[in-house]
């Protein structure tokens, strides 16, 4: 759900048995000047980013500065041990053997990247243990985690004819269509 | 999406008979809700037992110590690091169907993913109890993480491979559990939409409050495709690292630079035969023929033909290698391995590995039931027996005949190794009562595209 906290009005609900008709209708809601907030669907729709208007995740960059922070991190650790810390002549190896430092300061890499991947995903998305589930309250129908696909539609004051959206809904093909749904 | 992988689609569809969203969530999260029935209670019994003579031979072996195992001076490393090494290859094969396919697109492995990843995860498990139980002290075992201590602080030596290992083998437990845990989510949420009361609450918990918004899902997509992107170096690392524990030492068998590409294509190789014999099974009790069909367990059987060539080709590089470098001892332990006392270990792992998967050239013997759950078990021995003359062989007779030994494994060992055993099925069987089984978004994911292909085939 998108942080709507800001945001007035009162929200519709447009519900749909499949991916296309969703699609189209999202498409078909936004060129017609609505104001759709969000989809809920059972799995990712193609093609629903580009419709939606989402920006490009940034999340890549989270991987990547977990990965730089576990690898370099353990290349200095490993060479502080073993040049500084305590110097040990093994089998008469430099104590700097850089090749023989790269299987952990890989592994570390990897290790933090998955961290900062999962980590900055769940806290970006809100997505951490709740006992008394509040999100699934915020579900427009109970079924969009199993077979169906939810529209929302934001109505502000003023800027929306109910009419025309009665009118374009109901060509749309959906299954039910909840108005004020919640109001805002 | 690749050529293959749509001309693959295109002619046989991946999920037959076109049931429905619902019924995908239906059939799969309603196995969950209802009772056990009398195959997974009989085939829990026989796990459970397994996993009972396990902790008896365990308890006795750190309660006694290493003695009542089979080693001696010569022969230190045997069915521990034997099993270690089999067990963590069969773990390859989930990570390489969770994050190598979805990275190529090979939409086939939606309806299997998650079993395998499931079965990775037991398996690392069954994989880490080894070198555990070898130390002898594993109250000590903390002694091989670098932390501080009043010893001066005595770091580990970061340029061992077995410390390489104990990085690798737990940060590939990480990721994995990690991966498959991000996978769960949303099906996690659906379940938690399914049911009431306490179920729901702990599935809720799981779920962390999953939505199924469009801006999460475009986030946990990218998200999950990161997770492949590191997981598919992370899997090649880690048997690579296996592999360097024996790569990296002067014995002549184990000293060879093809070690690190022969280990990962073997892991992949027995992990696929261990996930074929697994979901025959799981798809017969859970009735979900038509979500992992035998095009699935056809696909499968191709990557057992390739991996079993591959190691083929491993295993003549490596005889042709001793005798090609003119090295005594290096021709001696190949020689040893052919016509020696284990002899028999060396050709039952060159039937099994190189000559069984040839059967799966013919399309009608890959859609053989029967087939397919023999070769894949068969597959299996003949990797068990890779790893023991790897380990075993190598070591037996070395550069001074005075010290020749043989290696017998006691009944503690065996009992360890069915135990291993014991805790894998244990564990998997718990999994298929509480988690689903089957990624059914992933899967409805697939159904949605199938039929936007037949629409515009018809069109």
């Amino acid at each position: 759900m998108p942080r709507l906290e800001a945001e007035r009005g009162r929200l519709h609900a447009l519900i749909f048995e499949d991916p296309e008709k969703t699609l189209a209708a999202v498409r078909q809601l936004k060129g017609e000047g609505f104001e759709v907030r969000d989809v809920y669907s059972p799995f990712p729709i193609h093609g629903m980013d580009e419709a939606l208007g989402l920006r490009e995740t940034r999340l890549a960059y989270a991987t990547l500065i977990g990965g730089l922070l576990g690898g370099l991190g353990k290349l200095a650790f490993q060479t502080w041990v073993h040049v500084v810390d305590w110097p040990y002549n093994i089998g008469g190896k430099p104590d700097l053997a850089f090749p023989a430092l790269v299987p952990v300061t890989f592994e570390l890499a990897v290790l933090f990247a998955a961290f900062a991947t999962i980590g900055t995903l769940f806290v970006g998305r809100r997505l951490w243990p709740r006992w008394r589930s509040e999100k699934a309250a915020d579900q427009p129908h109970p079924r969009v985690t199993d077979d169906r696909f939810a529209v929302m539609v934001l109505e502000r004051d003023g800027s929306f004819a109910p009419g025309h959206f009665r009118r374009l809904s109901a060509g749309l093909g959906p299954e039910e269509v909840i108005e004020g749904w919640r109001v805002l | 999406m690749s050529a293959i992988g749509h001309s693959l689609s295109a002619s046989q569809p991946l999920i037959l008979g076109d049931p429905g969203y619902g019924a995908i969530t239906h059939d799969v999260a309603g196995s969950l809700e209802g009772r056990p029935g009398t195959a997974w209670w009989a085939a829990f019994l026989v796990a459970a037992s397994a996993l009972g003579v396990g902790v008896v031979a365990i308890g006795y072996t750190i309660a006694v110590g290493i003695g009542t195992w089979g080693l001696n001076r010569t022969v230190g490393w045997g069915f521990d690091i034997t099993n270690f090494v089999f067990w963590v290859g069969i773990g390859h094969a989930g990570t390489l169907i969770s994050a190598i396919l979805l990275l190529l697109r090979q939409r086939w492995r939606t309806s299997i993913a998650r079993a395998a990843e499931a079965m990775t995860i037991f398996a690392v498990m069954c994989a880490a109890l080894f070198p555990f139980i070898h130390m002898g002290r594993p109250w000590l075992a903390f002694w091989m993480g670098p932390y501080p201590n009043t010893r001066g602080s005595l770091w580990v030596n970061f340029r061992s491979p077995l410390v390489w290992d104990v990085f690798a083998i737990s940060t590939y437990f990480t990721v994995s559990l990690l991966f498959w845990y991000l996978g769960m989510v949303p099906d996690f949420g659906t379940l938690r939409d399914r049911t009431r009361g306490l179920k729901q609450r702990i599935y809720g918990w799981l779920s962390l409050g999953w939505d199924g918004s469009a801006r999460t899902w475009q986030r946990y997509e990218k998200a999950c495709l990161l997770m492949a992107g590191l997981a598919t170096p992370l899997v090649v690392s880690v048997h690579t690292i296996v592999s360097f524990d024996f790569a990296t030492s002067v014995i002549p068998g184990w000293h060879t630079t093809i070690f690190p590409p022969y280990f990962v294509a073997g892991a992949v190789f027995s992990g696929f035969a261990m996930v074929i014999t697994l979901l025959m099974v799981t798809r017969k009790v859970m009735h979900i023929e038509y979500l992992i069909t035998d095009k699935h367990l056809e696909q499968m059987a191709k990557v057992l033909l390739t991996t079993g060539m591959l190691v083929g080709f491993a295993y003549t590089t490596e005889l042709f290698t001793a005798w090609y470098s003119g090295n005594m001892y290096e021709r001696f332990t190949f020689m040893n391995r052919a016509m020696g006392p284990y002899a028999w270990a060396y050709w039952l792992m060159f039937c099994c590995n190189v000559f069984v998967p040839q059967v799966f050239w013919s399309k009608r013997l890959r859609h053989s039931a029967a087939v397919l759950f023999v070769g894949s078990l068969l597959v299996n021995v003949g990797m068990w027996f890779e790893r023991f003359n790897i380990v075993v062989t190598s070591l037996h007779r070395d550069y001074l005949p005075s010290s020749w030994s043989h290696y017998v494994p006691t009944l503690t060992e065996v009992g360890i190794l069915v135990g291993s055993f014991g805790l894998f099925f244990t564990c998997f069987l718990l999994f298929v009562r509480v988690a689903p089984v089957v990624a059914f978004h992933e899967v409805k994911h697939t159904l949605a595209q199938q039929r936007e292909e037949a629409r515009h085939a018809a069109a």
